[in-house]
């Protein structure tokens, strides 16, 4: 049974789909990854599609589950390096992929999920602040 | 104006009765379409839409026979797709082919998506008989 690999980097999980997707294999990648977060508590999932040349109704609506599933379980996705072709063949499908964080590439896609958890650490920190000064009066 | 068929100049045919036959049939597809030239763009759209199609031919109709043609008329190429299942048929096709119908659990993005990204789309369909969708993309449609 082949499976998509899933890395895990510091509060991240990384995906890289380097293989033609058939959707037996989207679906268990969709319950490995939603297991992955639950068992390492990660606060972001990265998945690189970039070697991916189709992705049809099926894996679209795969991609939206996995973003919005992980959103409910505290952790943000983005999908990066989508080739042109593919944008412009999902649009035209139908399938805009919407609420789903993209990035050009890994590397913007990594910027983009620390910038999210540091606004999180911000508000936490805010609120710490707020307990702080109450406590104080 | 003239309706004259396409020429065909190659048949190929390969058999889909389970998902793992999907992704060589995708690549046979491709095959095709890179030995006529298609642009990227166009090769993308032909196998996102011939996925849809071959993935509702599994599901409804149990599988079949997809024949790839390599086609041309007056001066363009193209690959025309045709899709035979012997499953139970569509009752009402204009109602498949609104976005948004399905009567399973998918996104009814399906056949109208399709339409979308082809250049020739048809559909014939009898209930208890079956349904053949055969479409076509044009190297620079």
């Amino acid at each position: 049974m082949e499976k998509i690999p899933i890395l895990r980097m510091g509060h991240f999980l990384l995906v890289t789909i380097q293989v033609d997707l058939y959707d037996q294999l989207a679906e268990n990648l969709e319950a490995d990854l939603l297991n992955m977060v639950s068992k390492t508590n990660a606060k972001g999932v990265l998945i690189d599609v970039s070697s991916v040349s189709i992705i049809d109704s099926f894996m679209g609506r795969i991609l939206g589950n996995i973003a919005t599933m992980s959103k409910i379980m505290d952790a943000d996705t983005v999908v990066v390096g989508m080739q042109p072709a593919v944008a412009i063949t999902l649009v035209e499908l139908g399938l805009p992929l919407k609420g789903v964080y993209t990035a050009l590439n890994v590397e913007k896609g990594m910027q983009l999920l620390r910038s999210k958890i540091l606004l999180e650490e911000e508000d936490q920190e805010d609120e710490y602040d707020d307990d702080g000064t109450d406590s104080s009066e | 104006m003239t309706t004259t068929a396409p020429i065909v100049l190659n048949r190929d045919s390969i058999t889909v009765s389970r998902e793992t036959d999907v992704v060589p049939f995708r690549s046979r597809v491709k095959e095709h379409a890179v030995k006529i030239g298609m642009s990227l763009l166009n090769q993308t759209k032909l196998i996102t839409g011939a996925s849809e199609l071959v993935r509702n031919m599994l599901k409804y109709g149990k599988g079949g026979i997809v024949k790839i043609e390599i086609v041309s008329k007056g001066r363009d190429s193209g690959i025309r797709l045709i899709f035979e299942d012997k499953g139970p048929g569509i009752p009402d096709i204009n109602k498949a082919m609104t976005d948004g119908f399905t009567t399973g659990k998918s996104m009814g993005l399906g056949l109208p998506g399709t339409k979308r990204l082809m250049n020739e789309f048809n559909i014939e369909s009898q209930v208890g008989v079956g349904t053949t969708v055969t479409v076509i993309k044009w190297k620079n449609g």
